[in-house]
């Protein structure tokens, strides 16, 4: 479709969100990312019944984490889509850069702040 | 099965905070099966304190290990050679791992992880409950397999008391009476006779309350 | 009749009388004329006074302590005692502290758990429960013996009772339970506060089809309504207690200051349906916190005089 989405963001591609593990999300913070986005199916449409379900408490599980340890839980989230659905891709993924954007960079990083900021994202193909 | 639960980060920042090394150790027994103290749940713990302080710009190196079991000074043992690299550790093995460990590592401050439960059961991924006390006197046999001990909130032997309502415990609506549940169960073996009987105040020296426990076979001892 | 100890409640039952007890609740501080003061506002219109322990697991100034002082103003004490808050060794030693000062009463209770109460952190005991309180005081009045092996020389010598709770589900167990407190030397029941008279009419049937009825003495337990704010609260908020939407509903149907008036008529109405069912020996009015309404209600329901009656010490 050549829609364009913000050049920040690093897409990993899983067969569902449901492989998406607690560990993988940490992780993706750890190496300095800014934001990590969880972009799967539509509740109900998960083509592997629940992954998605699945995914969206371990999403919190991490907010939560995060907060407990004094670092913004919005880095972190969900999305649902239909996976043939262009448009809401690169919506939702301007609408996260936006709000790491905000949020700045990623606290555990040193030094001064970039202007351009990277989110990891984690789509189902 | 020894059920426990991880502790909250706050408090294993706490315990950590002036280190410059650390090891989270986890142990591959229990706490795996209860998913608070395994390879994953070390994985998942160092990366979030590594995140934290990342943040608070400390410099804490935290490495991750995990062992067959803590309980057992052979695989305790496996540490030996690396555990001087550490300043502590922090184990996510139950309250008897823990000590163990520190038993067997003096100089080494040994911290806990998660916090220790119960003995247990899986009743499906992520709920696990309370099955027994450990008393030390086994009585089963006629309670129809259902422990007055552990699943009665009074420990009563003749119950249940008159707070059990629609088979729920008066502690909590989510709680089984545990006397309803022997009620029914012997109604369903045909034993209702043990019901019947009052039973005799129970030996608690076989329990806790006797002193710290040891087991010792002489068949077995090399 | 004969009776087993010098206890004068037992000497009533014994007698034929309807028996009527009522409770003191103790005051939450070390004032001990509190006691006093509501003994002396019921004595006239009751065979025997109970003492709560540490009810609904809350502090306060301890049953033994208040029985001897009701016994000291010369009245009929109930020591009630639950086995949350001592061990076995405790249980004894306060059954022979009572005795020792001539009270004869005793009602063996487990006791609510501490999480009801202000201090749920507490370690709870329960070394023993209830019917096994039952067994120890009779093994000690009966045998002279502690539940170690003990043989003592001065006998405690206590009319042993019971609570039961005839509204927890299911029936059956309710009725076994109460065989088993009998079979263990339970000589009189009371029971928790009734509302739900059909309920409580259908377990008395069951009592009276096992025969438990001639083995224990059952005093009904009634407690009057204050108005509708206290019938809801009993309703929803205490354990083991049944109250039908009717009652409710009439104590609702009223103004706000004739409630308590209605209460009473509830309760004294109570009294009279229950003198006819068969197996009820008498009534254990608990008027938590409204202990000046005793006397009203033991009059209302033709209860008043109570019987007079001596018993020596022996």
């Amino acid at each position: 479709m050549r829609l364009r989405y913000p050049s920040n963001i690093k897409i990993i591609k899983v067969p569902c969100t449901g492989r998406v593990a607690i560990i993988h999300m940490l992780k993706a913070l750890e190496e300095g990312a800014d934001g990590v986005m969880v972009a799967g199916c539509l509740e109900g449409d998960c083509h592997y019944q629940s992954g998605n379900l699945r995914a969206k408490k371990r999403v919190i599980y991490v907010q939560e984490t995060l907060e407990k340890i004094g670092m913004e839980s919005e880095r972190v989230a969900m999305y649902n889509l239909s996976a043939g659905d262009g448009p809401r891709f690169a919506e939702i993924a301007r609408e996260m850069t936006e709000k790491v954007q905000e949020l700045g960079p990623s606290p555990i990083k040193k030094g001064k702040k970039k202007t351009s900021k990277k989110s990891k994202v984690e789509v189902a193909a | 099965m020894i059920m426990a639960r991880p502790k909250p980060i706050e408090e294993i920042i706490d315990e950590i905070k002036d280190f410059n090394k650390v090891l989270i150790a986890g142990c591959d027994g229990c706490v795996t099966v209860c998913e608070a103290g395994g390879i994953k749940e070390v994985q998942v713990l160092a990366s979030a304190l590594r995140l934290y302080f990342g943040k608070e710009r400390k410099k804490l190196e935290i490495d991750e290990t995990s062992l067959t079991r803590q309980c057992d000074k052979d695989y305790l043992h496996e540490l030996l050679d690396k555990i001087d690299d550490y300043d502590a550790v922090v184990s996510l093995a139950c309250g008897a791992g823990v000590q163990f460990m520190a038993e067997m590592y003096r100089k080494k401050p040994i911290f806990p992880g998660v916090d220790t439960c119960f003995i247990g059961v899986t009743e499906e991924r992520g709920v696990w409950a309370e099955r027994c006390q450990a008393c030390g006197q086994c009585i089963l046999a006629s309670t129809g397999g259902i422990c007055p001990i552990t699943r009665c909130s009074k420990r009563m032997m003749n119950g249940p008391c008159g707070g059990s309502e629609k088979g729920k415990c008066e502690v909590s609506p989510d709680t089984d009476c545990g006397w309803h549940l022997i009620y029914e169960r012997l109604k369903e073996l045909g034993q209702l006779d043990f019901f019947a009987e009052p039973t005799d105040p129970k030996d608690w020296a076989s329990s806790r309350d006797g002193g710290p426990r040891k087991i010792v076979r002489e068949d077995v001892r090399q | 009749m004969n009776t087993t100890t010098p206890s004068k409640l037992e000497k009533i039952l014994a007698e034929g009388h309807f028996a009527v007890t009522s409770e003191c609740g103790p005051p939450r501080g070390a004032n001990g004329e509190v006691v006093e003061e509501k003994a002396n506002l019921i004595k006239d219109h009751v065979d025997a006074i109970n003492v709560t322990d540490n009810q609904t697991s809350v502090v306060r100034l301890c049953s033994l302590a208040a029985c001897i002082r009701i016994k000291q103003m010369g009245l009929e004490p109930v020591l009630q005692m639950v086995t949350r808050d001592r061990n076995r060794i405790g249980i004894q030693s306060d059954i022979l502290g009572a005795a020792s000062f001539g009270i004869h009463n005793i009602l063996c209770l487990t006791g609510d758990h501490q999480h009801f109460g202000d201090h749920p952190q507490a370690i709870n005991v329960f070394d023993l429960d209830s019917t096994q309180l039952i067994q120890t005081v009779k093994l000690m009045r009966d045998k002279g013996e502690l539940l170690g092996g003990f043989e003592m020389k001065e006998l405690p010598k206590m009319f042993i009772g019971a609570a039961a709770n005839p509204f927890a589900d299911p029936f059956e167990i309710r009725v076994a339970r109460l065989a088993k407190k009998v079979a263990a030397g339970c000589q009189f029941i009371q029971t928790q506060c009734i509302y739900n008279m059909e309920k409580f009419k259908t377990w008395m049937q069951q009592i009276r089809d096992q025969g438990l009825h001639e083995k224990v003495a059952i005093l009904a337990g009634l407690t009057p309504m204050k108005n509708v704010g206290m019938a809801k609260y009993m309703k929803n908020r205490v354990p083991g207690i049944d109250v039908p939407d009717d009652i409710i509903e009439r104590l609702a149907a009223v103004p706000k200051e004739k409630q308590a008036d209605e209460g009473i008529k509830i309760c004294v109405e109570q009294i009279e349906e229950l003198k006819e069912e068969e197996g009820i020996r008498g009534f254990h009015i608990m008027a938590i916190e409204w202990e000046e309404k005793v006397p009203e209600i033991v009059e209302k329901a033709g209860l008043y005089p109570r019987p007079e009656i001596k018993v020596s010490e022996n």
